[in-house]
């Protein structure tokens, strides 16, 4: 159980360094992004690890469960309302990158910097 | 035994999957890489007992956020042209920052222990007063429409705002670099695939009920409006793609969409100042029926409506919003 759980904590250390890697490494806007999103999923899976409890299940009341443990409800509706909130903010990046694709004529920041040059 | 090997293995495919994305310079391998890897991350929250997330996950990520990249790549460009800058310092950077978060691993209370901090400090009232205070099975619902309405509240405008923003930015004109090279799509869909459209016209009904029972069956079983919001959104995306955007915008319109987005929003706010009105704090919901949990399961229907139409409205006018792009309009 006790390695379990740190297994969850080391994936979600090396999915949140992947997805920086691609915001900070990687040139194209969108490959950016995408790596955000990876960010992003890791926080999730850290907020979901922290709220398990041993023998426990979803927090749904069963009728009749007696001296019943339920998973920790608070992270579940902090990430809960967070995905959907994620994916409003992705598409406005997204918006973003299309409306810069259409100015520059390109998503390469390399390229983008050298056309701002005077 | 055999449901640990499965979690590892789950998670041991996300991180597989996740360097797959970053390493290809494929973006449409990368974008469907993205919906496995969300789906992979759905179901390791539905193991690990959040079945509301994983299935919020399972919607967005898998569903919608897909289509959405997958638009934007339609507008911009397919492959990543330019190799990562200063890769190594990058590297060493983030290989430095995991060994650091690895170590601290350590000394986080141990997975699953009921002492831990987090499940010592509010989250015990929270799972012993929900069936006293709103007697609705689903804690996380009861919280997230209930106890901490208002900063759903918060959540629900955030979604509006970031709407209002992609409308915003797709519908300015188009600037001087803008060449026709941008694959322009005909608007037809798939109309002359018959094996998707036939399929495809099967599942839709069948999407939108379920979407409606997740909405109005949230309150007793894992789902809610946030969910029910993108599943929905996803079942009429799922039309368009088949039929073309203009059928999907015979079906909803988009002046439709855009009152449902204000709308919900703006009935969520209204049961919040109808109960100061009636002499309540701020979506108190007590005010509105005797019997206090009566009142509760009032006052969380009707937000929860709220959040519904707000977020199938807007995921449904951003997809249209890059679609329309797509056309040339």
């Amino acid at each position: 159980m006790k390695l379990l759980g740190l297994i969850h904590y080391w994936v979600f250390a090396i999915l949140l360094m992947v997805g920086f890697y691609a915001v900070i490494a990687k040139l194209n806007l969108i490959k950016k992004l995408l790596g955000l999103a990876i960010f992003q999923a890791a926080v999730f899976l850290l907020y979901i690890t922290m709220g398990v409890v041993e023998g426990g299940t979803a927090p749904v009341v069963q009728a009749g469960a007696v001296d019943a443990v339920y998973a920790n409800p608070l992270p579940q509706v902090l990430i809960l309302t967070a995905i959907v909130v994620g994916i409003s903010t992705m598409a406005l990046g997204l918006g973003i990158v299309v409306r810069i694709k259409e100015e520059y004529g390109t998503v390469e920041e390399t390229e983008i910097q050298e056309l701002d040059q005077p | 035994m055999i449901g640990t090997l499965f979690s590892v293995f789950v998670l041991l495919l996300l991180l597989v999957t996740a360097v797959a994305i970053v390493q290809t310079a494929n973006l449409f391998v990368a974008s469907m890489l993205a919906g496995i890897f969300s789906l992979l991350l759905a179901t390791t929250f539905f193991l690990l007992d959040a079945a509301d997330v994983a299935l919020t996950e399972a919607a967005v990520g898998a569903g919608i956020s897909t289509v959405l990249f997958l638009s934007a790549l339609a507008l911009t460009s397919e492959t990543e042209r330019t190799p990562a800058r200063w890769s190594g310092l990058a590297l060493a950077v983030v290989a430095t920052a995991a060994a650091v978060l690895i170590y601290a691993t350590f000394d986080k209370p141990a997975f699953g222990d009921p002492e831990a901090p987090v499940h010592t400090h509010v989250a015990p009232w929270y799972i012993s007063q929900t069936a006293a205070e709103v007697d609705i099975p689903n804690i996380v619902t009861a919280v997230l429409a209930s106890f901490r309405a208002y900063d759903t509240l918060g959540e629900v405008f955030v979604v509006l705002t970031a709407g209002i923003g992609v409308l915003f930015l797709l519908s300015a004109r188009r600037g001087i670099a803008y060449r026709d090279d941008i694959a322009r799509r005909d608007g037809e869909g798939l109309r002359h695939y018959v094996i998707p459209r036939v399929v495809g016209r099967l599942l839709i009904p069948f999407i939108l009920i379920f979407g409606l029972y997740v909405q109005f069956h949230g309150e007793y079983g894992p789902g809610g409006a946030f969910q029910a919001g993108a599943i929905i959104a996803a079942g009429f995306i799922l039309l368009a793609l088949l039929e073309g955007e203009e059928r999907a915008l015979q079906a909803v319109p988009l002046q439709a969409l855009l009152y449902l987005s204000a709308g919900g929003a703006l009935l969520y706010g209204g049961v919040g100042v109808a109960s100061v009105l009636l002499g309540g704090n701020f979506l108190e919901y007590r005010v509105f029926l005797p019997g206090p949990a009566a009142s509760q399961q009032l006052g969380i229907i009707a937000i929860e409506l709220g959040v519904g139409l707000t977020v199938t409205g807007v995921l449904l006018s951003i997809f249209h919003a890059f679609a329309a792009r797509g056309r040339g309009l």
